[in-house]
């Protein structure tokens, strides 16, 4: 299968098989008015199966959330056709609004206006915790 | 802006340091009578706490402070929808520093992130509740003379017991504790404290039901209550508040020096015929929640000392 090269924009590669489309919703790529490729199931060397984000055009993308999503992942910024720069993403060590405290004795359980915040408790078990009752994200 | 929400908030200094003011309080109470003269603590009490909110003001006053504030959810604005954002910013207007308990887990957190004066968390839900850390720190220190090298036993409610998840942050800090966790299946401390804290920080750890036998190998017995409050269903807290009672008779085999703690409230959980005994330590330990309290209050409204 053959996705168009894109000339100026971003490719989300090596993005585990399955999160291409939670990566597209997360990082509101719906919302864009321009091109954007979702390729799911490429075959991979490293990992057997990969998906794969063409954006046809330069965005500022929310780098914390494709952290937190998957770290694996490596995001390569296309200029007139080739590679300029080549990015691997981290596990952020806080993420905003993007998960949500599932706690009900939580303060944000009540107050809908508050942040949810989660702060990077253990980085090799990839542990999230809110950081209002610490309860880890599921 | 200094506040505590969280015992790991305090460095191990700024600890002994607060142990340290404390104990000057006690040896000197008449130099502390007019410290905080002119500022006003706000006691936010949005669910009832006779004991810690009184330990609070009566800290304030031998402070020569005074004390405004509300003691139910129902007499304060909360009561008409009021976020907690919003009253820590009105009573900044008011007051100089302020002490809350709320039944909400990170309500405290919220109302530092939006007060202009030090927040004290009071207590928040099952979560934490450092005040009573401190209190629980100065007591072994004034009792043991040290806080290090012992044995201590919690027993009772470990997975709502907040005081006991405070005490248990703060004593990873230390040297050569090891720890006893006597509880019902049920009510066994949560994975994720000891996971976190106890292995992370290599903290040697027993857990265990059973109770008689772990007495005679302790230095402290941390006993707490079953708390009704935190049940969502009455017939498992019935059917376990009556599991660990600790009468003269399980004593019997204890060290001479043992430390009896308890946070306090109790409801059956250690018989009366024990309080005569020297070793309870748990109403000299509500003394020192108000001393410590003083301290707290003095270091975090920086006045010099």
């Amino acid at each position: 299968m053959n996705i168009d090269s894109i000339k100026n924009g971003i490719v989300i590669d090596h993005i585990s098989a399955g999160n291409g489309m939670k990566l597209y919703h997360l990082l509101k790529l719906d919302e864009l008015d321009i091109s954007v490729a979702i390729i799911k199931n490429v075959l991979s060397k490293k990992t057997g199966k990969k998906d794969i984000i063409k954006i046809d055009g330069d965005i500022a993308l929310d780098m914390n959330i494709l952290g937190y999503v998957d770290p694996d992942a490596t995001v390569n910024i296309i200029k007139d056709g080739n590679v300029f720069k080549k990015e691997r993403v981290d596990l952020p060590d806080t993420i905003k609004n993007v998960i949500f405290c599932k706690n009900p004795r939580c303060i944000t359980s009540v107050e809908q206006e508050i942040d949810h915040v989660f702060n990077l408790a253990d980085k090799e078990k990839r542990i999230y915790r809110c950081i209002y009752c610490e309860t880890k994200a599921e | 802006m200094k506040s505590l929400i969280n015992i790991t908030d305090l460095s191990v200094e700024e600890i002994e340091e607060l142990i340290n003011i404390a104990n000057d309080i006690i040896a000197n109470p008449d130099k502390y009578r007019e410290k905080c003269r002119y500022k006003k603590l706000a006691t936010l009490f949005f669910e009832p706490s006779t004991r810690t909110r009184l330990s609070f003001e009566a800290a304030m006053l031998d402070l020569g402070g005074s004390v405004l504030g509300f003691s139910e959810a129902q007499s304060s604005s909360s009561a008409k929808g009021e976020s907690v954002a919003d009253t820590a910013k009105t009573i900044s207007c008011y007051a100089d520093i302020i002490a809350m308990r709320h039944p909400k887990e990170g309500a405290p957190l919220v109302a530092k992130m939006n007060a202009t004066i030090p927040v004290i968390n009071a207590g928040d839900g099952g979560h934490n509740h450092p005040t009573q850390t401190l209190t629980d720190l100065l007591t072994i220190s004034r009792e043991k003379g040290r806080l290090e090298n012992f044995s201590i036993g919690f027993c009772g409610d470990l997975k709502f017991g907040r005081t006991v998840h405070s005490l248990i942050h703060a004593l990873s800090r230390y040297d050569n504790i090891k720890i006893y966790l006597i509880s019902p299946e049920e009510l066994k401390l949560p994975s994720y404290v000891k996971s976190d804290v106890l292995e992370r920080n290599g903290i040697e750890y027993i857990q265990t039901t059973d109770f008689e036998e772990t007495i005679p190998n302790l230095d402290i017995l941390y006993m707490t209550r079953v708390q009704r409050e935190r049940f969502f269903n009455e017939e498992d807290y019935l059917r376990l508040k009556d599991r660990y009672i600790l009468t003269p008779e399980k004593l019997e085999h204890a060290k001479e020096d043992l430390t009896i703690m308890h946070p306090l409230p109790r409801v059956n959980e250690i018989s009366t015929a024990i309080d005569e005994d020297p070793r309870a330590a748990y109403f000299r330990q509500v003394l020192n929640g108000k001393f410590i309290r003083m301290a707290l209050i003095l270091k975090l409204l920086e006045v010099e000392i």
